[in-house]
Formats: structure tokens, sequence, C-alpha cells
């Protein structure tokens, strides 16, 4: 890690020095809250859904983090707003000390090419009719590369990074010539060519086999190591996190509820929410089909309306009635650096 | 066959005419069921598991060139049937099926729990308050509230359009389920919470259940035995205890070795290059370009070893 730091210290200049003396901070949320408003009848007021409500935290250079949540819990729209698709109802983002809601138009086609973008379904990603080649010149020719030979330069590099090779097989081929885990790696490529900071994985794993799923991971850590990149996965699947990430973010209702090292949370996890997700999460095991498992009663709550307090409590075993019901936890500190917001821990 | 045995399954043939070629999806399966029993059929995308379940219920797509092989369900060869039969006496009567992603299968404009009843009126000749009665205590045993009974499936979440469809494939009360993967799409509770619910139902009710699914750690949720399935053919079967203890085929063992775990500390690893094309299959082992282990004898059809009730398609296993 001595190495990472220093490399950290000397791209972040004075500004934005993290607490308990970490390296330097990258990308700060601060109190963010992204509200999509419902409309009856195409108008009138009838309420918010809220997607992400009230998140803060910082990532600082070359770290990796995760963002662990069920589908609903706000965290795809997290990780829009981090790449400047939807704007903040509230809150701020911080990216190297300048706020992206002050960005504006080639201030903003700076920052995007700063951040790169692992999308879920790499078929989906990838336009059908456009070459491999020309997939991977576009976003060269649109952020004023102008140089040809050097844009061939870059998606030869990124290619041979993603261990496409011989590139030269691959440049003329469309996307659906290629199987899942390569249109996979032409997306890490595409979201490696400008150089960014920042790489934001959208479950890049999800729609993968087994046997492919390792494969991509390791690339991308691999990728994340050779360049010091600061990394934000999105997952659903817990299983996965602890080949990739230090920290880990549980999300919740459009709230984080849980922020620990990822050891900590499978050795000591806090919250009744990750608790659960623990024991439903399970390894190759044939007694497992010999026992239940226990699993919160309910579903996720709606945005629109969520439950007063505690967005958990009513699927909790713990709740303690007149507290979680009523006033939102804040985070208590059960560990070192390990944060959970739940009145149980009071 | 033992009397036991629900479901033998023999040299069973699945193959498509397509304009490159025969694409052969299903290559002679073999495999046996027992009755309440759950066997998994584990295998990756493009590998024939979900034209196996298709082969097993024949519901076929036009452009089927063979279909072959013996199908033997209580005993009785269902392979003789002719289709008005297979549709009247085995479908739904005996065998149904839970598809992949439950919001496609279920009818947009009718209410669920009109389509839960659908089957009983046609293949149990109820009448509607009969079948709506039916419906409501299939409800019951999948976990659904009876008021769902008049909701449409977009009003439902994915957890309970997956138990709906369930409700769909129990309502004739079948010997046997083939579950599609039945809970890819879900959320890692709702999964679990099926499966829950698939349990329950196999000790209440006495069923039987094929699995087929890509995803290995949680088909040892349901899993009595498993069959993993490469390139058309099935390559390994053998008791759930003994195969997650130890894989025997090449390819099962580094399957295993590629899912990553949530408890222990073993660092997962990944199977280099690709599945052969079904067009035009290797003639030897389809796994020897892959396999670490491989000999100049994987060249020719490898042995279907057996030992112990576990089968093994390999030459490192015959002694």
């Amino acid at each position: 890690m001595t190495m990472l730091t220093e490399t950290a210290q000397t791209k972040a200049g004075a500004e934005g020095n993290g607490s308990k003396g970490r390296d330097n901070v990258l990308l700060s949320v601060q109190d963010l809250r992204v509200w999509f408003e419902l409309r009856r009848f195409g108008f009138g007021h009838a309420g918010y859904v809220r997607a992400v409500d009230g998140v803060t935290f910082d990532l600082h250079y070359s770290e990796t983090i995760a963002i662990v949540g069920e589908s609903g819990c706000g965290k795809s729209s997290l990780m829009k707003t981090i790449l400047a698709l939807h704007r903040p109802t509230k809150g701020d983002i911080l990216f190297e000390g300048q706020s992206l809601n002050e960005l504006r138009g080639r201030e903003m086609q700076t920052y995007r090419a700063q951040v790169g973008y692992v999308q879920q379904d790499p078929y989906g990603a990838l336009a059908p009719f456009m070459s491999i080649q020309r997939i991977l010149e576009e976003p060269q020719i649109i952020n004023g590369i102008r140089s040809k030979p050097e844009r061939d330069a870059r998606l030869r590099r990124a290619l041979e990074e993603v261990k496409m090779s011989p590139v030269d097989d691959f440049l003329p081929k469309f996307p659906h010539m290629l199987s899942g885990g390569q249109q996979q790696r032409v997306v890490i490529a595409r979201a490696m060519l400008l150089d960014p900071k920042l790489i934001v994985a959208d479950e890049p794993v999800s729609m993968l086999d087994a046997s492919v799923r390792v494969e991509i991971l390791k690339l991308l850590r691999g990728l994340q190591e050779a360049h010091d990149l600061a990394v934000i996965y999105i997952t659903h699947d817990l299983s996965t996190v602890r080949y990739f990430s230090e920290r880990v973010f549980v999300m919740y209702a459009g709230k984080i509820v849980e922020n620990s090292r990822i050891n900590d949370l499978i050795r000591n996890p806090s919250h009744p929410y990750t608790v659960a997700l623990l024991a439903a999460t399970s390894d190759p095991d044939a007694d497992n089909a010999r026992r239940f498992r226990d699993v919160p009663p309910g579903e996720p709550p709606s945005l629109v309306n969520p439950p007063r307090g505690c967005h958990f409590h009513p699927r909790c075993a713990r709740m303690i009635a007149g507290l979680c019901d009523v006033e939102e936890p804040p985070y208590f500190e059960t560990e070192p650096e390990h944060l959970v917001a739940c009145w149980v821990y009071k | 066959m033992p009397e036991t045995t629900l479901l033998h399954v023999e040299d069973l043939k699945l193959y498509f005419r397509t304009g490159k070629g025969t694409v052969r999806a299903v290559d002679s399966v073999n495999f046996d069921l027992e009755s309440n029993h759950a066997v998994v059929v584990l295998g990756e995308s493009g590998c024939g598991k979900t034209s196996l379940a298709k082969a097993l219920l024949r519901l076929l797509p036009r452009n089927v060139e063979t279909y072959a092989g013996k199908i033997y369900l209580n005993g009785t060869d269902v392979m003789g049937f002719n289709d008005d039969e297979y549709r009247r006496q085995v479908r739904w009567r005996k065998m149904s099926m839970v598809p992949q992603a439950a919001m496609n299968a279920l009818n947009p404009v009718l209410k669920v729990g009109d389509q839960v009843a659908e089957p009983s009126i046609i293949h149990g000749a109820m009448r509607k308050e009969e079948a709506m009665e039916q419906a409501s205590k299939m409800f019951q045993h999948v976990g659904v509230p009876q008021d769902f009974l008049h909701r449409y499936a977009f009003e439902l979440s994915g957890g309970m359009r997956q138990r709906v469809a369930i409700a769909m494939a129990l309502v004739t009360w079948p010997d046997l389920i083939v579950l599609d993967e039945p809970t890819s799409a879900l959320d890692v509770l709702t999964q679990a919470n099926i499966f829950n619910v698939l349990k329950g139902l196999k000790g209440e009710l006495g069923l039987s259940f094929i699995l087929i699914t890509h995803d290995i750690a949680t088909s040892s949720e349901l899993a009595d035995s498993v069959a993993v399935m490469y390139a058309g053919q099935i390559v390994e079967t053998g008791d759930a205890h003994r195969f997650f203890a130890e894989p025997l085929h090449p390819y099962s063992r580094k399957l295993m070795d590629s899912v990553p775990r949530l408890r222990g500390t073993q660092e997962p690893d990944f199977i280099v290059g690709q599945p052969p094309s079904l067009i035009n299959p290797p003639t030897g082992c389809r796994f020897a370009a892959r396999c670490p282990q491989s000999f100049s004898r994987c060249k020719e059809e490898p042995p279907t070893v057996k030992h112990d009730g576990r089968t093994v398609k390999c030459w490192l296993h015959r002694k």
C-alpha cells in the first residue's frame, strides 16, 4: 500500500485530506439525495421516489469500494448521479474538490473522460452496427484525439491490456461475433481508453457464465493495480466482493446502512439487513438442501413512502419499539472503521 | 430399473437445423431421477441445458432435425406417445415446467389467478369456481397472499411472479417439475425465499425436481444429485454430497474452482478458452481442448465410467 499512497498524494495536491491519515480524496459524495418526481396524469405533483436519500462517503485515489444492495435499493441511481447522468436533488458530489453541480460544457466532458463506465450487459452496451475498431475509436474522436496513429496506438494498447490478442483479429469484428466474456473485455477496454482515474463498474459480471466471471474480475483488479485506479464496484452478490474490494457499503432503501472493510463485514456483520444478506448467500455445500434459510419477512419498502425511522424496521427481528420506528438511526462505530446505522448499537 | 425411479432418460437427442448446419444441442443424454428427489443439471450458457428441458417436455421449435431417445416416466415409455397424447397425458399432468424469466411467462392482460386456474380447467376438466379454489390453494403452498389472485403480473414483485409461475406448474399435481433457472434474475433474499418454498414443496407434497441452472452455489440449496452438462452431453452424474465434496470430471472440478466463496479463503480460478461449437463438436472428448489433464487418448470418444453410483465421461477414471 505504501506505493499507492505515494502516487495518490502526488496526484492529489493539497486539498481534501482524508481523516485518520488516509490517502487523499478523489470523489466525495456529500449528503446526496436523488429524488424523482412522480406526476399524476402527466402533470400535478404526486410525491417523490427517494432513490438515494442522504448518502455520504469519500473515495480515495486508487481505492476500490463495493456498493452492495438489492434491486431497487438505489444503487444504480447513485451510480448514475456519480456519472453525472442524473442531477442531485440535494447534496453534492466533489471530484478532486470540484463540484459536479458547477461543471458546464467542456468541463463536464473533461470530467466524463476521467470516469470510465463498465456496463452490466455488455451486448447492450456495444452498438451492434459498429466494428470493435469503431467502438474504440469513437470516444477518442469525441474527446479530441485528432491523430489517427495515436488513436490506433491507444486502442491497441487498451485491447492488449484486456488480453484481446492478437488485436488485428478482433478489430474488424462486430459485437455479436464475440462471446459474452470478450464483449465485456471490449467494454472494459473502452472504459480504459482515455486513461480514467475512476472506473464505475455496474454489476460487470452478473450476465456472464460462472467460469468467465472470475476471469473478468481478476482482469479488472489487475487494471486497477497497474493504473492505480479508483473503482466503484456495484453488485448484489457479496461473494464476489471479497476478491475485488477493500471497503464495502451496504445499501438498503436509498441509504447506506453499513460501511466497513469487507473482511470485517463477513466476520462481524452488524446491521440486521447485512446479517440477513450474508445468511442468504450460499456456498456450494450439499447440506444446504437439508435446511431452510432464515429470510426476513416482507419485501423492501416503496421509496415513495418509506417507513419512518429506520427503513428496515418493519422487517427487523431486533426492532426496538418507540425508537426504530420513530427516529432515523445515526451511524455507530462498532469497531474501527466499521460504521452501522442501527439503534441496536447505541 | 428400480421401482423408485421416476424418470429414466436414455440416449436423448435433440438436434436443430440452422443455416450453418446441424446444432447438436442435446447429444445422447442419459440420467435417472428417483421419486421425491431433485437433480440439478449444471451447465454454462450454450451447453444445451434449456434444450434438454424442452426435449423432456416436448416443447419443440419448428426447426428440429432429430428428436430421439427414450424417456421413461414411471416406467412408461412416453417417447412413443404422439403429440396429442403427450399433451393430454404427460405435459402438465405428470411433468410441468417453470420457465426462465417468470415475467415473460405470465400473460400481462390476464389476472394471475385466472392463469393459475387455467390448467385445471383444461387438463382437470374442472369448472371455473373449482379451478379458482384450486388456484388459491396453490397460492397458499407457495406463499402468495390470497388477494393477489385478482392482480395482474405487472403489479407483482419479481419474487411474487416467480412464486405464481411455480403455482402454475403445481396446479395439476404433477410428479415432476422442471425448473429452468428459477432464480437467476432475483435478489439474494428473494432467491433464498424461493428455495425455501421449493424445499417445503418437496417435503410436503413429495415432488421431484429437475433444476436447470448455471449457479453452482444456489443449486446446492435443492440438489440430491447433480448432472454436469458440457457441450450437449452430460459429463458427470452423482450424489450431491459426494459431488460437492469432490467432483470427478476435470470440467466439474474447474467449474467448482471458479465459484467465488463467501466463507473460506480459497482463491477462485477460471477456465481458459471457450466451449466448442455444437455444429461440429470434436470427435473425442469435448472438453479436451481446455482440459489441463488431457492426453492422446482423449481424441477418442471418452468412456462413460461408472463406479459407486457415480458416472464420469473421462478417460482419467478408467482403471
